[in-house]
């Protein structure tokens, strides 16, 4: 047992910590504050401590728990809100209150619920690390497989159906002579990555449902994202989008350092929601970590890391999961803070010179891969990480140190927000390394998807060019050519790249829409061109009727849709465009 | 606490008296962040906190600075407690400086409660998200940025603009509405000029609203220390109001940019690393510690909405503090000096300013089923009138046609009549509506596309004879 030797804020050094280990967790003063080490010197321990220091004295005592950090894995995870070192705000809210005082501690996992588990294997069964011996129906959509602990093996003595408590011993292992009781509840070290058999190349499809993303800039099942963007750009809006609809068995969504306000209404929208697919509410498939920006600047760094934790835990089971962390600017402040109370030489901006390599032990803990055990299995962690540059500069450390890791960006523009386009994803800006590879998946569902969006690209590309031909003549000085591909440009911009978050049917926009919607305002081109090509003014092409139905595509409902983008290409095929009212 | 006091730990040992600092020899006991009395050799005494503490040496930041501190007979008296605020119904209509003495001539406050400055940080999961429509009577505000209960929504100005006279009106206005007894103001000046100060409390008199408001005032020629106490005072207060006495409080807090760079200051005597522009690394989360006291919390009553008023320094929106403020806050209300010297009042930046919460606070049952709509075909057209302008000025007028035309005079009386108005006007949101709609009359009703036709049967005035 040590004492306080010093305090500083939310560091302390402790003495007499003599035979202490690196990240032990560590228990501090009367209240039993909850601290960490994180660097030993002779017989002083350098501790930050997850909670509030003011009080304290030195003196003290600091006590040792003999552990790391470790987060609990097991049934009772989905659906439940932590905070940044893994305690249950809903059960502190029972307990304690609405206020969060310090010294709380709490269990991430309920101790008294009873779950039912089901084995699937037999006792004499062979097993090792990763082999899944049974499951817990978590919640109506999550079916938690119960695995070997990474790294244990033998043969199952005894394995028996029924009702226990995370705790409780469903299996007893035999292993070289020693038999290890297994229960559903496992522990991993938070910092540590969990094992797998090898790593696949991302290839298929993330579907957000958000058309921008998913046609233009695809992200890929297991694959990494950033999301820069300056305040008012809708940050939150699109990561909170990408939480609700996108089509991964488990989203897992950590607030780090961001308003309250706004994880309150997370929580109570997922509570309302319903998952497109299954028409369950999605908290039913939803994790939340909660350290919002006045809550223990400490606890923001581990927060990250519990949360990547849990991703790989589900991920290990077969499941598709998808990490949002908003924002890892945030997180990377609070690296700031502590680095800069342990006096450590600042590199940029007074970051730490190791922002880089943290930020890539976070980003490389995705990836889709081949899980340990039996039966065979893939699974995927999908990591994307909002970032929020001061001045809405993306020359700064952490939006720079982030590109370099990530593989795709979904740049977030304050003009758009200024024009009220959402999403602000500005498309000359965004880029996806993730399109070349799953074209082949969108290929099944569209074989024509490449062509339109290239074709989609450029159209945009050559309107920024244009542009600024305009507002030097005016759009009038325009050849007519041109002022057709500034109709296709923003027909592109406003009837499919814009999408509102609050609309019911325009929310979520599944693949096959997505697709119908932009081939038809690409079709939509040729026909217009073929138009043109007779004589008829651009500007009469803009005010006919067919246009004005493929603008109002977008609040047609899904069950609706095929039949009503059908009317619209055969009348294109027709050929002809009245004007006259009734007219096509 | 009492208890504590039953012997004095006081220390002479003094070693080091720097910038605002004192390295003093530690004696045991001492807490981290605790008040400490220094007394001068000249019996003069000052607050200070203890911002390091070990086992061989406390470091003390003296409230005040350290300039007359002598090391022979200055003293240290430990107080064994942090900065606290005694709260009781009675702190309505009082006024209270920045360490929190009544400076309106009245009595102390006797309470047995003391509730620590610095807050307890909500639990995310006891939050309710911010739903509740307030009518602060000024259509820039109510029409398109509308602000809600349980939300902090602050102003960024510039020097000059008159963002103190928003803020009164505000104060005026919105605490009209409603239940006049559940509705309280708390109103943190922060290093600001004497003149500022009184006139928001003559405004406060004025109305008869200074019995259900609290003050909390640091002037510019108080300590600079007192200006990061200043605001968390208030809040405390604002806080007592709300969760214990289901008030729905309102918090006007002026200026954060006199608080950021008092932080700045106390930062850079501290000798830390500064990170932008020499504003301290922490600075997002200090703020945070602020703003994020405004909320709503499930199965209670009150509320705390919190309105800073920040200044930009050179009108830059991407300088740190208005930056950072716009990270944490729920949107933004900025004024606009163009606006303001085309003598519009209130000169509020429809483009910039945004509000978050706008979404939850309004519709039928809140303000009006055509609330939404309003809202997006009123921004919409303003829009369409703005950039008409500017191509009017590099094009000429010559070459616009006649539904541009329309546009343009549409966005002049948008801004003549809907953003402007009197001080003293106080529009129900009813009327807010009506001006809108009164312009939408003179677009080509084909152009109303945002607008639900539902509503433009109903509320869509007939053109009238002269137009």
């Amino acid at each position: 047992m040590g004492k306080i030797w010093r305090i500083s804020g939310p560091v302390i050094i402790a003495e007499d910590m003599r035979g202490s280990q690196v990240y032990e967790v560590v228990e501090i003063g009367e209240e039993r504050l909850n601290g960490e080490i994180i660097g030993l010197e002779q017989d002083k321990a350098v501790i930050q401590v997850y909670e509030d220091t003011v009080g304290l004295t030195v003196g003290e005592k600091v006590i040792g728990t003999g552990e790391i950090l470790m987060a609990e894995l097991g049934p009772g995870l989905v659906g439940n809100i932590y905070d940044g070192v893994q305690r249950s705000l809903v059960t502190m809210k029972d307990e304690v209150g609405d206020f969060l005082h310090r010294g709380v501690r709490t269990y991430a996992l309920d101790r008294e619920k009873k779950w039912r588990f089901i084995p699937v294997v037999k006792a004499g069964a062979k097993v090792e690390g990763g082999d899944i011996i049974g499951t817990v129906q978590e919640t109506g959509l999550i079916e938690h497989r119960i695995m070997v602990p990474p790294g244990m093996s033998g043969v199952i003595d005894s394995i028996e159906e029924g009702d226990y408590t995370v705790e409780e011993t469903v299996a007893m292992l035999g292993s070289n002579g020693k038999t290890i009781p297994l229960a559903l509840m496992q522990r991993w070290p938070a910092r540590k990555p969990r094992p797998y058999r090898r790593r696949f190349d991302p290839v298929d499809l993330l579907v957000t449902g958000t058309r921008i993303i998913d046609y233009l800039f695809p992200l890929a099942l297991g694959g990494k994202a950033a999301i820069p963007g300056g305040f008012g750009t809708g940050k939150t809006v699109n990561l909170q989008q990408m939480a609700r609809w996108s089509q991964t068995q488990l989203n897992i969504y950590v607030g780090c350092g961001e308003r309250g306000n706004e994880m309150a209404d997370v929580l109570h929208s997922f509570k309302e929601l319903k998952d497109p697919g299954s028409g369950r509410y999605l908290q039913e498939k939803e994790i939340f970590i909660a350290n919002t920006s006045n809550m223990p600047v400490v606890a923001r760094e581990i927060s990250i890391f519990i949360g990547i934790t849990m991703a790989e835990y589900y991920r290990d089971m077969g499941y598709d999961i998808l990490l949002v962390a908003d924002s890892t600017s945030r997180w990377a402040e609070a690296m700031r803070e502590i680095g800069a109370r342990l006096e450590e030489t600042p590199g940029e901006e007074g970051f730490p010179t190791y922002l880089g390599s943290r930020l890539s032990a976070f980003y490389e803990r995705s990836g889709k891969v081949e899980c340990l055990g039996s039966p065979d299995r893939v699974g995927s962690a999908t990591v994307i990480g909002a970032v929020s540059p001061p001045g809405a500069d993306f020359s700064e450390p952490v939006t720079q140190n982030t590109l370099r890791i990530v593989d795709a960006l979904y740049s977030l523009d304050v003009a758009l927000a200024n024009r009220r386009h959402f999403p602000t994803i500005n498309w000359l800006q965004s880029y996806s390394q993730y399109a070349d590879s799953v074209d082949t998946w969108w290929e099944k569902v569209s074989p024509d998807y490449t062509e339109v969006r290239n074709q989609a690209l450029i159209t945009l590309q050559k309107e920024a060019e244009l542009e600024e031909i305009v507002r030097l003549v005016g759009p009038e000085a325009l050849p007519e050519n041109d002022k057709l591909l500034l109709l296709i440009a923003r027909m592109i911009r406003e009837d499919f790249l814009m999408q509102s978050a609050y609309h019911p049917v325009d929310t979520y926009s599944d693949p096959k829409r997505s697709h119908l919607m932009l081939s038809t305002i690409i079709k939509f081109n040729d026909f217009a061109r073929g138009l043109a090509e007779t004589g008829m003014m651009v500007s009469e092409i803009s005010a006919s009727r067919i246009k004005q139905r493929i603008s109002r595509m977008k609040d047609v409902p899904n069950d609706e849709i095929d039949q009503y983008i059908d009317s619209i290409r055969q009348d294109m095929a027709g050929g002809a465009v009245s004007l006259e009212e009734g007219g096509v | 606490m009492d208890s504590m006091q039953l012997f004095t730990r006081q220390t002479k040992a003094i070693s080091t008296a720097r910038r605002s600092l004192l390295i003093i020899e530690s004696i045991p006991g001492i807490q981290f962040s605790e008040i400490v009395d220094v007394e001068l050799g000249t019996g003069e005494v000052r607050s200070g906190q203890v911002i390091e503490v070990g086992k061989g040496t406390t470091v003390v930041q003296v409230f005040g600075g350290v300039s007359e501190v002598d090391l022979l007979n200055s003293k240290v008296r430990y107080k064994g407690e942090t900065l606290k605020l005694p709260v009781s119904p009675d702190i309505l209509g009082r006024i209270f400086d920045g360490s929190g003495k009544p400076i309106d001539g009245g009595p102390p406050i006797i309470s047995q409660k003391y509730q620590d400055i610095n807050g307890v940080p909500a639990n995310p999961a006891s939050r309710m998200p911010p739903a509740e429509f307030i009518e602060t009577g000024i259509s820039a505000i109510d029409g398109l940025n509308v602000l809600v209960r349980g939300q902090k929504l602050p102003i960024f100005s510039g020097s000059g603009l008159p963002h103190n006279k928003i803020a009164a009106q505000i104060i005026r206005q919105a605490s009209l509405k409603g239940k006049s007894d559940d509705f309280a103001i708390v109103f943190g000046a922060i290093g600001v000029s004497y003149d500022d100060a009184a006139y928001f409390i003559s405004n406060l008199e004025e109305t008869g609203a200074l019995s259900r408001a609290v003050g909390f005032i640091n002037t510019a020629s108080s300590p600079v220390i007192e200006r990061l106490s200043t605001p968390r005072l208030a809040l405390t207060a604002a806080e007592y109001l709300a969760w214990e006495m289901d008030m729905h409080v309102l918090v006007i807090l002026t200026d954060i940019t006199n608080y950021a760079d008092a932080l700045r200051e106390l930062a850079a005597m501290r000798g830390e690393i500064p990170s932008r522009r020499g504003y301290p690394g922490y600075m997002y989360t200090d703020l945070a510690s602020l703003y994020e006291r405004a909320g709503r919390i499930s199965g209670r009553e009150g509320s705390v909405t919190i309105l800073p008023i920040l200044t930009m320094p050179d009108d830059d929106i991407t300088h740190p503090i208005p930056d950072l403020t716009g990270y944490i806050t729920e949107g933004q209300i900025v004024l606009s000096r163009p606006l303001d010297r085309k003598r519009i009042y209130p000169p509020i930046d429809v483009f910039l300013s945004l509000s978050r919460m706008m979404k939850e606070g309004i519709g039928e049952g809140k303000t009006r089923e055509d609330h939404n709509n309003v809202f997006m075909q009123s921004y919409a057209m303003y829009a369409e009138g703005n950039y008409l302008r500017e191509i009017t000025t590099v094009i000429g007028s010559e070459a616009l046609t006649e539904r541009d035309k329309v546009y343009l005079e549409a966005a002049d009386r948008f801004e003549r009549e809907f953003i402007a108005q009197d001080e003293n006007s106080r529009r129900t949101v009813e009327e807010t509506l009506g001006v809108a709609w009164d312009i939408f009359s003179m677009l080509p009703e084909e152009d109303l596309k945002l607008i639900n036709e539902k509503y433009i049967k109903n509320y869509l005035p007939e053109p009238s004879e002269n137009e």
